[in-house]
């Protein structure tokens, strides 16, 4: 499989599931959420032999796992690379279609927007990793749908994209047919520990005895951690995207620019995302409801300007997902000090495409107690110690207008 | 510490733009029951506006907006100019609405309703969102009727996914609304009221009935309307149900019944039930119950929001509507193939329906292959949005309009449990299919344009790993968000 604009890898990632084998047999692991962070986790943990019990309030992916927009191209990581060199290989070694393409195109509709996009091809550049500029003649001959317009735009030479809802279906029944247990519709109510561990989960469903836990519950993460006495800053979010009836397929379906993230999937489906989001209150139980807003128009006309050939599509649907943020938006992936069998991800906006990568991370921190391919100290949570109790109040990050009943 | 001083510039703040017109009453559905709530609003005193989706474009139509049409309507429906005459011509309290200072606006179609709540709270007001063939917009409203009426039930057999497969409350549309039938011969499946007096009706209009089919063993609507349809000469198939329509290029010739009759009919029109379109109430968070004597899910207590006609609940009669659906539904999923499709926007068949197996497009490797829905049921009762994700049954350009509710009552069959006991695929806006250049806003509010970004506008989330705590995280922290409200 081709591994195009990045240092080529040492190691496939087959030879590392082989690697890592029987290093964690007869473990049991609890993993609290089955979102992509969770079932990920538990993929490569059951890969290291480890029993394993994923325990979900409702069905997997069924927040922002199972309705985000697909981007897997977060060079900013320090999981990037790793994210780079599984996607390739997903469908492979979890067995089940992903959609996984590879590339990206980011293209311009105004001056501003071309001046960012070139200084993040060359902070790409400087990486090693390859971005290719266009000209807008450039940008029409590789985007059909694109127009007069187009100013110019950037290839990214690497990332790419995946069906969200399709990709953690195939970690959750991959995760079976390795022996995990997925409990749906089973939400964590507590944790019971001794001697600075904790030796069982509490659901609705049950008590569950366990060597580790690794708790992936979104922005639930901030209440379930309280109950362990640590504190998370988190500030929940929701995010809002439309979809399009199938549009003619173009040769790179990972195309976005004019403020929008999104794709066109497989299908042909022009689904996009972007714009202001709406800071919430977190309910412990999971949100009530994720309403979709009038930005649908916004975004409606941002796509109609990023492909003025497919302005007289059909939008079809709009939906919209909660994201959790850290007070500097980047992850955490961290094991506890106390209690120090748990393992904590929370992976903002980005989690989705490095998935493959973070669950790789966590795998080696609940296994080994760090990480064994890259350094992720600046994703512990001690970055956040001492932060005032008025950190969102600082920000702007509360909810816009007092809730109303609904 | 932090540079924003305790605002967020990106967070929606109060982006949202206020709405273009407010009244004190917003009527969606110029159907009597619509009309006959304007008036009284109206004669309250009240600023009303009332708005109605018909006459729908023609290609809209072609997609069975918002009814089962078949493809069996006229190149009469092509000519905006007229279909808005007939509809004027056919409701004669349409002229009283407009004389009585209601305003009145055809070929508009609310596509959502969007309320501050749980959830959210960046509204400047609750709105409906409207969109005509040329632009959408948003009002405001203090008092919100819904009367969008009922939509056709559709159950899917061998053969229905070809023109001439229609809906009885569409070719009710065709035939006294709009006088666009393309067909001369149908075959009603089902026999309860509505059934019966489709029958008559498509008689009067001078449309050759060649008989209602039904699965039970007896005529289910009003002994009344029963002797009047066999008056005419109509014949029952008892006991019976369609196995196959059978077709060329301009759709179905004959259809082919269990008991092994063969009819030859243009048409074949779905009348086994009418389901309360609750679209809006559903897209809106609204609350919605399941009752089986008033044609399924109806809407439930909703502040602020009063539903009338149809679309709050058939008549009830004491005849459940739901149990002779499953009933239906069990009998032609029997008579059904594995190929038969289900979903037709996206050619689901019943097999991957049923095998939970995705669209041909992607590969089916050996542990795919081995999923099920069955397999899938022993983790939980079966979720319609969790299957539609995984097979597209339902995410085509009609988003469930045709196959939803068959989907529903397949779920409910293969969980063994009663037609509610599987939670409803979600109905999310814009309840109708729009054009983004319709949808757009291209009246954005500068608030809105500088306040744009591809994701949050945290500035540290993008600095890169290896320069986080270096002197070169400010200068990335800079120019990245310079490059903001894109
Ligand atoms: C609109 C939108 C677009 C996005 N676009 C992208 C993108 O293009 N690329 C990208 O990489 N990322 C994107 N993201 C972000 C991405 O979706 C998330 O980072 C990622 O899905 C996080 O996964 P997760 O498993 O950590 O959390 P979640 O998906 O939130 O999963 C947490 C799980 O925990 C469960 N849970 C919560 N509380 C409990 C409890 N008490 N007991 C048991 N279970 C519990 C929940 O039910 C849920 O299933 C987007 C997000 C949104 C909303």
């Amino acid at each position: 499989m081709t591994y195009v604009g990045m240092p080529t890898p040492s190691e496939t990632p087959h030879e590392t599931m082989a690697k890592i084998a029987g290093t964690a047999a007869r473990m049991k692991v609890v993993i609290v959420g089955g979102g992509v962070s969770g079932l990920s986790a538990g993929w490569w943990l059951a890969r290291s032999g480890a029993e394993v019990t994923v325990l979900d309030k409702g069905i997997v992916g069924w927040e922002a796992s199972g309705r985000n927009g697909g981007g897997a191209s977060h060079y900013q990581s320090p999981l990037f690379e790793e994210e780079q060199r599984m996607w390739p290989h997903m469908d492979a070694l979890l067995g089940y279609p992903t959609e996984h393409q590879q590339e990206r195109l980011v293209i311009a509709v105004s001056p501003k927007q071309l001046n960012q996009y070139h200084y993040l091809a060359k902070m790409n550049n400087d990486m090693g990793y390859r971005v290719d500029l266009l000209d807008g003649d450039q940008v029409r001959a590789m985007v059909p749908l694109a127009g007069d317009n187009c100013l110019g735009g950037m290839h990214y030479r690497f990332g790419g994209h995946a069906n969200p809802q399709r990709s953690v279906q195939a970690y959750a029944w991959t995760l079976q047919d390795l022996g995990g247990r997925i409990v749906q519709h089973s939400p964590v109510t507590g944790f019971e520990t001794e001697g600075g561990k904790v030796v069982a989960v509490h659901a609705t469903s049950g008590r569950y005895e366990c060597d580790a836990v690794v708790v992936a519950a979104g922005p639930q993460i901030q209440g379930l951690m309280a109950k362990l006495g640590v504190e998370v800053p988190l500030a929940a979010a929701r995010a809002e995207m439309i979809v399009t009836e199938p549009a003619p397929m173009m040769p790179i379906g990972g195309v976005d620019g004019n403020g929008l993230y999104g794709r066109q999937t497989l299908r042909g489906n022009l689904a996009y995302g972007g714009g202001p989001h709406e800071w919430l209150e977190t309910f412990e139980a999971g949100p009530p409801a994720r309403p979709s807003s009038p930005l649908t128009r916004n975004l409606a006309r941002r796509v109609a300007e990023l492909f003025p050939k497919a302005a007289h599509l059909n939008v079809i649907r709009s939906w919209a997902g909660i994201v959790e943020n850290t007070p500097d938006g980047r992850p955490i992936i961290d094991r506890m000090k106390d209690p120090e069998n748990v393992t904590v991800v929370t992976m903002s906006g980005v989690g989705f495409g490095l998935s493959p990568a973070s669950g790789h991370a966590v795998r080696d921190l609940v296994v080994d107690g760090q990480c064994s391919f890259t350094d992720i100290k600046k994703l512990s949570l001690s970055r956040f110690d001492g932060i005032g109790a008025d950190w969102r109040e600082q920000r702007g990050w509360q909810p816009a207008r007092t809730e109303i009943a609904a | 510490m932090h540079a924003n001083n305790g605002t967020d510039p990106h967070a929606i703040g109060t982006k949202l733009p206020a709405p273009e017109a407010r009244y004190d009453m917003v009527v969606v559905g110029a159907g009597p029951a619509g009309l006959t709530a304007a008036l009284a609003g109206a004669s309250e005193g009240k600023s009303v506006l009332l708005v109605d989706e018909n006459p729908v474009p023609g290609a809209a139509m072609g997609n069975d907006v918002p009814l089962l049409f078949g493809g069996r309507m006229t190149t009469a429906t092509q000519n905006a100019e007229r279909m808005l005459e007939t509809v004027f011509m056919s409701e004669p309290m349409l002229e009283a609405a407009m004389e009585a200072g209601i305003e009145v606006l055809l070929g508009t179609s609310a596509w959502g309703v969007y309320r501050n709540g749980t959830g959210i709270t960046g509204l400047p007001e609750n709105v409906v969102a409207l969109a005509d063939k040329d632009r959408g917009w948003i009002v405001g409203y203090n008092e919100l009727v819904l009367a969008t009426g009922a939509r056709d039930l559709a159950i899917g057999f061998p053969g229905w996914n070809q023109p001439g497969v229609m809906g009885a409350a569409a070719l009710e549309r065709l035939l006294a609304h709009y006088e666009a039938f393309a067909g001369k011969r149908v075959l009603i499946v089902g026999s309860h009221d509505f059934a019966l007096e489709t029958a008559l009706l498509a008689r009067e209009k001078g449309v050759e009935v060649a008989g209602l089919v039904e699965v039970r063993s007896a005529p289910q609507g009003d002994a009344a309307l029963a002797e009047a349809v066999r008056a005419a000469q109509i014949p029952f198939y008892l006991e019976d149900a369609p196995a196959e329509a059978i077709g060329g290029i301009d759709g179905v010739e004959r259809v082919r019944l269990r008991s092994g009759a063969q009819i030859d009919v243009d048409t074949v029109v779905l009348a086994i039930g009418l389901v309360p379109s609750i679209e809006l109430i559903d897209a809106m968070g609204g609350k919605r119950v399941l009752d089986g004597a008033r044609g399924g899910y109806i809407p439930g207590d909703n502040a602020g929001v009063t539903c009338v006609g149809d679309c709050a609940g058939l008549a009830d009669t004491g005849f459940d509507h739901v149990e002779y659906r499953m009933e239906w539904a069990r009998e032609l999923g029997k008579l059904s193939q594995p190929d038969t499709i289900i979903c037709q926007c996206e050619e689901v068949t019943r097999a991957d329906l049923l095998g939970v197996q995705p669209p041909r497009y992607l590969d089916r490797p050996a542990p795919m292959q081995a999923r099920s829905l069955d397999t899938l049921i022993q983790d939980g009762p079966p979720n319609p949005d969790q299957i539609k994700r995984l097979t597209r049954a339902g995410m085509g350009v009609c988003q469930g309009r045709r196959c939803r509710d068959q989907v529903a009552m397949m779920l409910a069959m293969a969980a063994n449990g009663p037609f509610g006991s599987v939670p409803l695929a979600t109905h999310r806006a814009p309840v109708r299919p729009l054009p983004l250049r319709i949808l757009a806003d291209w009246e954005e509010s500068e608030d809105m344009r500088a306040g744009w970004d591809v994701w949050f506008g945290i500035p540290t989330q993008w600095v890169p790993y290896r320069d986080i705590d270096t002197p070169r995280e400010r200068e990335h922290q800079t120019a990245i968000a310079e490059g903001w409200s894109l």
